[in-house]
């Protein structure tokens, strides 16, 4: 393979996409890691690049899975019936801060109303 | 030679149980005194730097339970005495990888932000097992939330060896479960596959691992990655303990709405049975390889290493002169475009899945002070996610993106279309193949050492070039091992079968089995067991 592929790019993702990249991950990442992370997301947009020349027609239907369900192997719907749940203590005793039965969670980020 | 019971495969564990040769206790000792012999130093979260006798140990489990094994074996041993039925995999020992709930036990998926995670309930596979009389030893490692090939990725080190070669990686993600199996701190292993993360490591480590048809095995209480891909299944000594084990873990699932409502095959337990002659195809897609030119953004050719390519050849030759039909040429074409779909359709769904990890329902939390909740989840997350999460949430967060989802999310699930019709076309019974199965090398080469490839997420995720076509196209496959190479590495092959066709699939892998049966490789043991055996 000679030349460079139509459409390469190695710096899709720049500094800019990246920084909003993070914010939308809701990430913090120190800078060492941020520039590895960056480096390997370019590497492998670079790796998927074959995808965008492969010939497809748009009629061509999406898998959202690979195997097809039917009638015959689906699952059918579960009867509505209500059952008591048993495990809500160990579920809370998970949660890192409690006040009595309730999840504590600091300051939620809100604009007061005009 | 005598053979310790931890390196015997249960269904013999069974059969011997059953006939009050041995007891389950005794099964569980032989165990415990392996462990002790292969397994070294715990794996933590603490700063990790790695000592020699790191690279002389498996490292397998994250977490061993053996007084809940203990209690389990009792009950199993008393059942018996009483006369009464102890189930089909009684007296089994069972490794749970990590990535799947256990009632009362920590449920890390070998991360930190999970480190202390008490599972409240146990996922169906699991629960599965033990009413079916397996004995849980423990969980065990894997690369952080699944994400890897190598098992370095865990945020619980050290990382595990491949008993063949601790200074060798086990593969991934299962590697615990490969490597547990392997040097007989286990008899069977639960694992997951979602791009070839049961079958790798089976390959590198000589045992055999079975992917399911998706939908064959609930989901239920599995920690969730690419939920169209994930797919839980059996990790092995023999195809006969992998049939058994499918048997007992598969079937509908009201708490998983896509388990399939299918009834499990009675023949899973009984393979030998009445055998068919099976039509397996050969393809030239899966020993010619195309991998990305990071520098140009085209593509190379490399072919598969030239001795698992004669492994599979061999293999081909054994079957049919065992009276099975062998079909050349199948055309694969789509095989090449499966890592690329992956990387896109599997980082979409990682990026959706990890968004529950904020530090306010379970898991860890940053301690310090935050000035609001967005601070308190990016901060949550920056210390409690390794690199490799962050990673693929932040490539799915790309590829999903309003402005790129077109060319690559949804172009990605397009080309598994294509790659599901390959399949499609090689199965159809009225097509030009009619195949029962297609056999194919599982990996381009064996186990390579700790650290060449971590870090390098291209490279290591071409690893499961020859696996991942499977998991899109939702068909199930098997890795046995089909001998070892030059450097003494196990060697694996895999079937691959229609959808739902395990029983078929499994008869070609033990036809397999049976026609080795007497080959001077399957009475080579991995290092690691050589020298506990001989009391090093």
């Amino acid at each position: 393979m000679t030349g460079t592929s139509p459409g390469f790019d190695r710096e899709r993702i720049t500094s800019e996409i990246f920084s909003h990249l993070v914010e939308l991950a809701a990430l913090e990442l120190k800078a060492d890691e941020a520039e590895y992370l960056r480096h390997e997301l370019n590497g492998q947009l670079n790796a998927i690049h074959e995808l965008e020349n492969i010939v497809i027609d748009d009629q061509l239907p999406i898998s959202s899975h690979g195997v097809p369900y039917h009638g015959a192997t689906a699952a059918g719907l579960r009867e509505d019936v209500s059952e008591p749940g048993s495990l809500a203590d160990d579920i809370l005793n998970q949660a890192p801060q409690l006040e009595g039965r309730y999840v504590v969670v600091p300051d939620i980020p809100h604009r007061e109303l005009e | 030679m005598r053979q310790a019971l931890c390196d015997l495969p249960g269904h013999e564990l069974v059969k011997r149980l059953r006939r009050k040769e041995i007891s389950a206790v005794e099964i569980l000792e032989s165990v415990r005194g392996r462990i002790e012999a292969v397994e070294g130093r715990a794996p933590t979260t603490e700063p990790y730097s790695a000592q020699p006798a790191d690279l002389e140990r498996v490292h397998a489990y994250i977490t061993l339970s053996l007084d809940r094994a203990r209690q389990q074996a009792e009950a199993i041993d008393r059942a018996l005495a009483a006369g009464e039925d102890p189930g089909p995999l009684a007296g089994v020992p069972l490794a749970v990888k990590d990535i799947f709930c256990v009632r009362g036990t920590r449920s890390t998926a070998a991360s930190r932000i999970l480190q202390d995670f008490i599972s409240p309930y146990s996922a169906t596979p699991v629960a599965r097992l033990e009413q079916a009389g397996a004995l849980t030893i423990g969980k065990v490692n894997l690369d952080e939330f699944t994400f890897g090939s190598s098992n370095e990725s865990s945020a619980f080190l050290p990382p595990p060896g491949n008993p063949w070669d601790p200074r060798r990686v086990p593969g991934g993600s299962s590697g615990g479960s490969a490597a547990a199996v392997a040097a007989g701190e286990a008899t069977i292993s639960l694992g997951t596959d979602t791009s070839g993360s049961i079958r790798q490591p089976a390959a590198y480590c000589g045992v055999v691992g079975l992917k399911p048809t998706y939908g064959r095995v609930s989901r239920y209480g599995l920690i969730a990655f690419a939920s169209s891909l994930d797919c839980p299944g059996p990790v092995t000594r023999d195809v006969t303990d992998a049939a058994l084990a499918l048997k007992v873990m598969a079937g509908p699932d009201p708490r998983d709405a896509t388990a399939a409502n299918l009834p499990v095959p009675e023949a899973l337990g009984d393979l030998d049975q009445s055998a068919p002659k099976l039509r397996i195809g050969l393809s030239p897609d899966y020993f010619r390889l195309q991998y990305p030119e990071p520098s140009t953004g085209g593509l190379s050719e490399r072919p598969v290493d030239p001795e698992i390519e004669a492994a599979v050849r061999r293999a081909a030759d054994l079957l049919s002169d065992a009276g099975h039909t062998i079909v050349e040429n199948v055309p694969m074409p789509n095989t090449r475009y499966g890592v690329p779909a992956y990387f896109v359709i599997s980082r979409v769904e990682a990026a959706s899945n990890l968004h529950r990890y904020d530090g306010v329902k379970y898991g860890y939390r940053y301690p310090g002070e935050v000035a609001d909740l967005r601070e308190l989840y990016r901060r949550t997350r920056g210390v409690g996610f390794g690199l490799q999460p962050k990673l693929r949430i932040l490539m799915g967060m790309y590829v999903s993106g309003e402005e790129y989802e077109k060319d690559y999310y949804q172009r990605a699930l397009r080309v598994r279309t294509l790659i599901r019709r390959d399949f499609e076309r090689a199965f159809d019974p009225h097509g030009d193949f009619r195949l029962d199965c297609l056999l194919t090398p599982t990996t381009p080469s064996t186990a390579f050492e700790i650290g060449a490839l971590y870090g390098d997420t291209v490279s290591m995720q071409y690893v499961d070039l020859l696996t991942v076509p499977a998991d899109h196209a939702g068909v199930p496959a098997v890795s046995i091992p089909a001998g070892l190479d030059g450097r003494g590495l196990p060697i694996g092959i895999q079937f691959i079968g229609p959808d739902f066709s395990e029983v078929r699939m499994l008869q070609a892998a033990r036809a397999f089995e049976q026609a080795t049966e007497g080959d001077e490789w399957r009475r080579i043991q991995p290092r690691v067991v050589a020298a506990a055996s001989a009391g090093v």
